[in-house]
């Protein structure tokens, strides 16, 4: 009977995880990718700071930040600044499907660094970033 | 006798649709890949509303898309360009497309779908305090804002609800009736 139950957890082990076990696999390999471009360890005290750091845009002197779409609670839906167009809550623990596709994370990084920073984050703010990402 | 009744079975499911009003219904998007990468930002325009002209300008110039970047990969954004070429205005059979392109001048690319004269002379009765001065709207470029049914491909005015003012129709009967009393 124990034996039995025994088992029967097990079975339902992997399905329970299988989803936050999804998701770091994708960041896992983006974040051995940043250390063999020179990142070193990554800090989730780093990623939040950044995400909520703000900087000024160039053209219209407005300031920028992640959590302009994102909002400064990765566990609430965001909003598109310019748009208006509603975006899924980035927390992995309310949204399975969040930064489990590698090429999604790759663009939206690379386009969401470059609309909020002005330029293209570096390997060690990406992980920093996903790091913290990943603990809310 | 068979077939006759397949026939009349067909008939009878596809009547509802024949006697809708299409003029003002385009096919809708069902392609995945193109919701996905063109439907993140606002909502995927149908690709029957801008010429094929217009599709191929807008997608060689993704890195500033209307001041955004909206950069795709170049095997993406190749197979992107032939879904929205094999189904532009002026390939596709909708109504509302042949309309549009009627309206058109041939040697005008408008990269804005808003910017189709057809388009924009539907539009031009609306205050500006519904659209551009309506945080809820923003702009005319955010179709389903107002055309509820816009996902579906459906711009029929009975689907018009104008956020903060509601229903379309109805207000346009109300000033109308408004107006007859003065
Ligand atoms: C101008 C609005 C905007 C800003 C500012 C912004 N993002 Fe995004 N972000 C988006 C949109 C839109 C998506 C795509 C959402 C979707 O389609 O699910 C996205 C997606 C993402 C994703 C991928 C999520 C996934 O599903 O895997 C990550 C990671 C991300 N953003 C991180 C950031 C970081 C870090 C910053 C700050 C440097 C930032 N974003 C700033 C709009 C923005
Ligand atoms: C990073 C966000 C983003 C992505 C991704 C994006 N767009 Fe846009 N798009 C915008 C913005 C912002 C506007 C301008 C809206 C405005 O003027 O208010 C726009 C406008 C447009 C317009 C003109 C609408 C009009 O009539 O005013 C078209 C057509 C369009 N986009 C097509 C596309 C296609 C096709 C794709 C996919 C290849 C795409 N967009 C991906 C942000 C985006
Ligand atoms: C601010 C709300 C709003 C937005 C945004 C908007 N429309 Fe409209 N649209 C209307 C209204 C209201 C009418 C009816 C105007 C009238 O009858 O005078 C209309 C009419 C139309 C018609 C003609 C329908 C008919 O039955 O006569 C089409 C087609 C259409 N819009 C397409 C679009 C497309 C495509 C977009 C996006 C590029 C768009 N609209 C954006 C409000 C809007």
């Amino acid at each position: 009977m124990n034996k039995y139950l025994m088992i029967c957890g097990m079975m339902l082990l992997p399905l329970a995880y299988s989803h936050s076990v999804l998701a770091t696999a994708a960041v896992d390999e983006l974040l051995a990718e940043y250390r063999s471009a020179g990142a070193t360890e990554f800090s989730v005290e780093a990623g939040n700071t950044l995400w909520l750091q703000e900087f000024q845009d160039a053209q219209s002197g407005k300031m920028r930040q992640c959590a302009t779409c994102h909002t400064d609670n990765l566990r609430n839906p965001g909003k598109h600044a310019r748009t208006g167009k509603p975006i899924e809550p980035l927390a992995t623990s309310v949204n399975p499907k969040s930064l489990t596709d590698i090429k999604k994370i790759r663009k939206w990084l690379k386009r969401n660094c470059k609309w909020t920073i002005g330029r293209e984050c570096t390997p060690q703010e990406k992980g920093n970033v996903l790091t913290f990402i990943q603990t809310q | 006798m068979k077939k006759s009744l397949t026939l009349t079975v067909a008939l009878l499911i596809y009547l509802p649709y024949l006697a809708a009003d299409d003029n003002e219904r385009v096919t809708p998007v069902r392609n995945e890949q193109y919701k996905e990468e063109c439907g993140s930002c606002h909502f995927a325009y149908q690709p029957s509303l801008l010429p094929s002209r217009s599709w191929q300008r807008l997608m060689t110039q993704l890195e500033d898309h209307f001041g955004e970047n909206a950069e795709l990969e170049a095997n993406t954004q190749k197979t992107l360009t032939d879904y929205l070429i094999s189904r532009s205005a002026n390939s596709s059979r909708d109504k509302l497309a042949t309309k549009m392109m009627r309206r058109l001048a041939k040697n005008k690319i408008p990269l804005r779908i808003t910017e189709m004269p057809y388009l924009k002379h539907e539009h031009d009765k609306i205050p500006d305090k519904m659209v551009t001065q309506n945080t809820e709207v923003k702009s005319l470029s955010y179709c389903d804002k107002c055309h509820t049914q816009a996902e579906s491909g459906s711009y029929l005015e009975k689907d018009i609800r104008i956020p903060g003012y509601g229903q379309w129709e109805e207000k346009a009967e109300r000033e109308e009736s408004e107006k007859d009393d003065d």
